[in-house]
């Protein structure tokens, strides 16, 4: 796992061998007969989601469902924002009953979105268990709340934020660490 | 993850007249995510609005508004106090101000009203600090009955600059109409409104001049993508208007005749309550085109939306 290293820890080819590793992290957590699905949480996580089930159908040939969940209206402090934040559907399009969901985010930081996450998803059903996947882990958490798997881990002071950019999103891949 | 905002720059929904083209869409867009949550398998209910007091006065009778409204509170995790006016003191002399006024002491965060006078939601709106709902006030504005209809044609269609939608019949009493006018000219749909020459007062052509007027309702059905019923509203008078019910039925019902004469894609809506047989007829109110009951579902995360996007800090708090 790359320590984070001045203010870029991870360029393309860093995130991309980062997911790699993932998937096959994933994979070895996995029981042979455990069925996997994948939720990316909206809006990085969606299509992180969706490249690591590309990457788990090139090594064990099984298409792995791509869900996405927005936890906007489960934040906490949803009530005290000042303007609305905007609510995206939520897809998930198969069934969570027995199934090992894996939720995939890009940044873990205070925990509190993953919280908001769990709350959404166990609104939908109740999944076999729940995984959390994140490409960066970083220093800062608010509530008890681990990754189970993670592609970075960063250690960064208070006043700092990991700006992670996609491709599918921001037309680049990168993991930044910035001041706020 | 960081949250994209939106800040609705309205503190009320008094009427569609005061939205933008820019607050309609983000009202139906949101409507659209809340729309997933009504179509849960498991639980629909999110908690976008616990802690919030929501308060229903309706002054006037409704079924499908209120049953909409509350399940959409529901939805949201609202608490709801449902005030019936038939049973309170209104019936012992109490003004709308002085009913406003007690409620204002329970510190409600919302209010949905619906009244029969015309800008009595404007009267509450000035001296309570919770964010007013128009549930319908008199022959004025029915806004959340205007914006379900949108979204159904949207949803249909995909869009509504350029769709060309005929509203029918009784035009004069409608409050659904005037909200509806409001968000199809706005929105760039092509209105026709249809009726006999005393019940389509020639003086809305002034306020939106991008209308069109007709008679002839045989004249006006090829052309439409869409064909919005009205019910006819006896009990505001409906029937000093019109020579007869036979007649009026005769001219601008909805019948399997004059779908003949439509689009084959064309789509039927009603705001409901329907008067089976005389606006339109049951085979046309069930039929393959209809859109009614999709109206009624779609109700639910159109108001769901409404509430969430009132319920944040408004505008003018924005630092």
């Amino acid at each position: 796992m790359p320590e984070a290293q001045g203010p870029c820890p991870m360029d393309p080819g860093q995130m991309d061998a980062a997911l790699k590793r993932l998937a096959v992290d994933l994979m070895a957590r996995l029981q042979p007969e455990e069925e996997v699905v994948l939720l990316g949480i909206r809006s990085r996580g969606l299509p992180l989601a969706e490249r690591l089930a590309i990457l788990l159908r090139a090594a064990t040939g099984a298409q792995v469902p791509v869900g996405s969940l927005d936890i906007t209206l489960y934040r906490d402090d949803l009530t005290e924002m000042v303007g609305s934040p905007i609510v995206r559907p939520t897809e998930i399009p198969f069934t969570l009953k027995e199934r090992t969901v894996v939720l995939v985010d890009d940044v873990l930081y205070t925990g509190r979105t993953v919280r908001a996450a769990l709350d959404a998803l166990l609104d939908h059903g109740r999944p076999h268990r729940v995984m959390l996947l994140v490409l960066a882990d970083r220093s800062g958490r608010e509530l008890p709340i681990q990754a189970d798997l993670a592609g970075l881990r960063v250690e960064i002071p208070p006043g700092h934020r990991v700006a992670v950019k996609l491709k599918e999103i921001d037309g680049e891949d990168s993991v930044t660490v910035e001041a706020c | 993850m960081t949250a994209e905002r939106y800040v609705f720059p309205h503190k009320h929904l008094l009427g569609i007249e005061p939205l933008s083209p820019q607050d309609i869409t983000a009202l139906l867009d949101q409507a659209r995510a809340f729309e997933e949550v009504c179509e849960r398998p498991s639980i629909k209910i999110v908690p976008a609005l616990r802690k919030k007091l929501v308060v229903n006065l309706f002054f006037e009778n409704s079924t499908r508004t209120r049953n909409s409204f509350e399940i959409a509170e529901k939805r949201l995790s609202a608490e709801i106090i449902n005030f019936d006016a038939d049973t309170s003191s209104l019936n012992k002399g109490e003004t709308l101000i002085d009913t406003a006024m007690n409620l204002e002491a329970m510190h409600p965060d919302l209010i949905v009203m619906r009244h029969s006078a015309p800008g009595a939601h404007a009267l509450l709106a000035r001296h309570m600090k919770a964010s007013i709902v128009n549930a319908g006030d008199g022959a004025h504005e029915h806004p959340t009955q205007a914006l379900l209809d949108a979204y159904t044609l949207r949803k249909h269609f995909g869009k509504l600059e350029g769709l060309r939608v005929a509203i029918v019949g009784d035009i004069r009493n409608s409050r659904v109409v005037r909200s509806n006018l409001w968000l199809l000219t706005r929105m760039g749909a092509k209105v026709t409104l249809v009726g006999p020459p005393t019940l389509v007062p020639q003086e809305m052509k002034a306020t939106w001049p991008s209308i069109d007027i007709s008679h002839d309702f045989d004249a006006v059905i090829p052309k439409q993508d869409a064909i919005m019923m009205l019910r006819a509203q006896f009990e505001r008078g409906t029937g000093a208007y019109i020579p007869g019910q036979g007649e009026y039925s005769r001219f601008f019902q909805l019948n399997p005749a004059r779908m003949q004469r439509a689009k084959k894609d064309v789509v039927v809506l009603h705001p409901g309550p329907i008067n089976r047989g005389l606006e339109i007829t049951s085979e046309v109110a069930d039929g393959p085109r209809n859109l009614i009951l999709d109206q009624v579902t779609n109700g639910v995360p159109v108001r769901m939306a409404v509430l969430y996007l009132l319920s944040h800090p408004h505008g003018e708090q924005v630092p």
